[in-house]
């Protein structure tokens, strides 16, 4: 052994002082950041106790709120894990022209604003639209109405599962597909058996991520819906509405319901990543 | 089973992989695709297999056209370069799993297909390793699992890409053996890509030499040693 009097530490490790005010400095940050804000919500919310905080959540509006929310959370999670599935499928196991377009098209409901994304729909398929005018005819109105909601919501949480996906899949390359094709297997038994459980993990972070999202989107929803109360508005307008109402109980009560839902799907992850640890190891991923 | 390559071309996009190329392998041979890097030696093999359809020219097997059989009717038993073993599944999964594909009114028995599975994990003298993951084995003996994969399927030839490629030395001089054992033990019509002369020379009873896209030499070991026929191969084959 060396003399251990000297100060001796790896050239990869900081000083005592400076681990301490790293730490230091990310717990305030978290504490800043993240705890003080959700520990406001939830006082806020129960400001006039318990009884009042449920009360303002179970008028006829506020129970048409959390419906509408888990009514477009349960079509647009879905409907986008597949597309996501599909995109990151054919983005990552073909080659063709225009692929590099493509990711950046996939990637442009991050880039725009919610609000414009919104508009984009009112124009398109709004009463004074061409398309609009037609549905609106025939009994089918896209704006202000759920389907337009639904729209919105796919619009902004589009890139979550297939960004989730495609790196994994271009890493996992195309390799085991083409095993499972050479001992017989057909296109839907490859998807099945060997391409879907191997990425499983990201599928599920993706419908995670996507979930969240979709139950907290505020801006395209904001404009496509026309905020009719008790009908067209979600728990996010909701819960504006209600704030720039001062009904703050209720509001913060809406808003720690929401925010609820979000950690619960944390929750969810946790346990699932938990129960599968060995998969997981197994399939070198997280 | 023989082979026939009857003018086989492939073309990605403008750049050629393929010239116009033909080559019998007799039945029951064990045929090493030799060349370096962009010879075009994996791209041929990949034809056989059913994995790349070529831009013109023919296949046959046993004297009929293959060209357009798809990629699950040819029965190539393939065992990739890093061997593709699905990693969510055990070894046992792993062999079976060209058995559990087949069509309800072809497949096994689940106790028939466990037995199969036992047999080829004896063939290849890894008789306990059935409940393990493929993150578990070694190179080595994810190679081997790969081959045991490749015939459950009872294929009518054998495909083999670079197959010795990720191993060490000494493991590669043992699994050598172990491949010319296994060929001769199913008497099945073997090729096998390489870009290793030695491995070629020593392992193959015929070497087809490759370079640019085109084929430079087909011979016995021995014949392409003692009579190379142009300067590359010359090159090539002394290292």
């Amino acid at each position: 052994m060396s003399d251990t009097s000297l100060p001796f530490r790896p050239a990869t490790e900081e000083t005592p002082l400076t681990r301490r005010l790293l730490i230091g400095v990310a717990v305030l940050g978290l504490a800043l950041l993240v705890f003080a804000p959700l520990a406001a919500v939830f006082t806020e919310a129960l400001a006039d106790g318990w009884a009042a905080a449920l009360a303002s959540l179970g008028n006829h509006d506020a129970r048409s709120a959390i419906q509408l929310t888990l009514i477009i959370t349960a079509i647009a999670v879905p409907m986008n894990a597949a597309f996501g599935i599909a995109a990151a499928w054919f983005i990552t196991k073909f080659d063709f022209r225009g692929k590099a377009f493509l990711i950046t098209l996939i990637d442009l409901p991050f880039s725009v604003s919610p609000v414009v994304a919104g508009l984009c729909i009112v124009l398109m398929f709004g009463a004074n639209s061409l398309v609009g005018g037609w549905l609106v005819a025939h009994g089918f109105p896209i704006v202000f109405a759920l389907p337009g909601i639904v729209l919105a919501t796919m619009f902004v949480t589009f890139p979550f599962v297939a960004r989730e996906l495609i790196p994994v899949m271009i890493e996992q390359g195309r390799a085991e597909e083409e095993a499972a094709l050479t001992l017989g297997a057909g296109g839907w038994r490859v998807f099945w058996t060997v391409t879907l459980p191997n990425i499983r993990w990201a599928l599920l972070y993706g419908v995670l991520l996507c979930n969240a999202r979709a139950m907290g989107e505020f801006g395209a929803v904001a404009v496509v819906s026309g905020k009719i109360r008790g009908q067209t508005a979600t728990m996010p307008i909701t819960i504006e509405m209600l704030y720039n109402e001062y009904l703050s109980v209720a509001a913060f009560s809406m808003a720690a319901l929401l925010t609820a839902l979000a950690l619960l799907t944390l929750l969810l992850k946790t346990a699932l990543e938990r129960r599968h640890a060995d998969a997981l190891a197994a399939s070198h991923r997280h | 089973m023989h082979i026939d390559i009857d003018e086989i071309s492939k073309q990605f996009g403008a750049t050629a992989a393929l010239h116009p190329v033909s080559l019998a392998i007799p039945s029951g041979a064990l045929v090493a695709l030799l060349g370096p890097s962009g010879s075009g030696k994996t791209t041929l093999l990949r034809i056989l297999g059913g994995l790349e359809f070529p831009s013109s020219g023919r296949v046959l097997f046993d004297g009929q056209d293959a060209t357009h059989l798809s990629v699950q009717d040819r029965r190539a038993g393939f065992v990739f370069q890093s061997y593709a073993l699905f990693r969510h599944m055990t070894v046992f999964d792993n062999i079976a799993y060209g058995l559990t594909a087949r069509p309800r009114a072809t497949r096994p028995e689940k106790a028939e297909i466990a037995r199969r599975v036992t047999r080829l994990l004896d063939l290849i003298q890894l008789p306990h390793i059935g409940a393990r993951f493929p993150s578990q084995l070694s190179g080595g003996q994810r190679q081997r699992v790969a081959l045991a994969r490749a015939l459950a399927i009872e294929p009518r030839m054998l495909l083999l890409d670079e197959p010795f490629g990720a191993l060490d030395a000494k493991v590669r001089k043992e699994l050598r053996q172990g491949l010319r054992d296994i060929h001769d033990t199913t008497g099945l019509t073997t090729v096998f890509v390489t870009h290793d002369q030695e491995e070629a020379m020593e392992l193959a009873d015929l070497v087809v030499v490759m370079s640019m896209g085109r084929i430079e030499q087909i011979g016995r070991p021995q014949d392409i040693r003692a009579r190379p026929a142009s300067d590359f191969v010359r090159d090539f084959i002394t290292v």
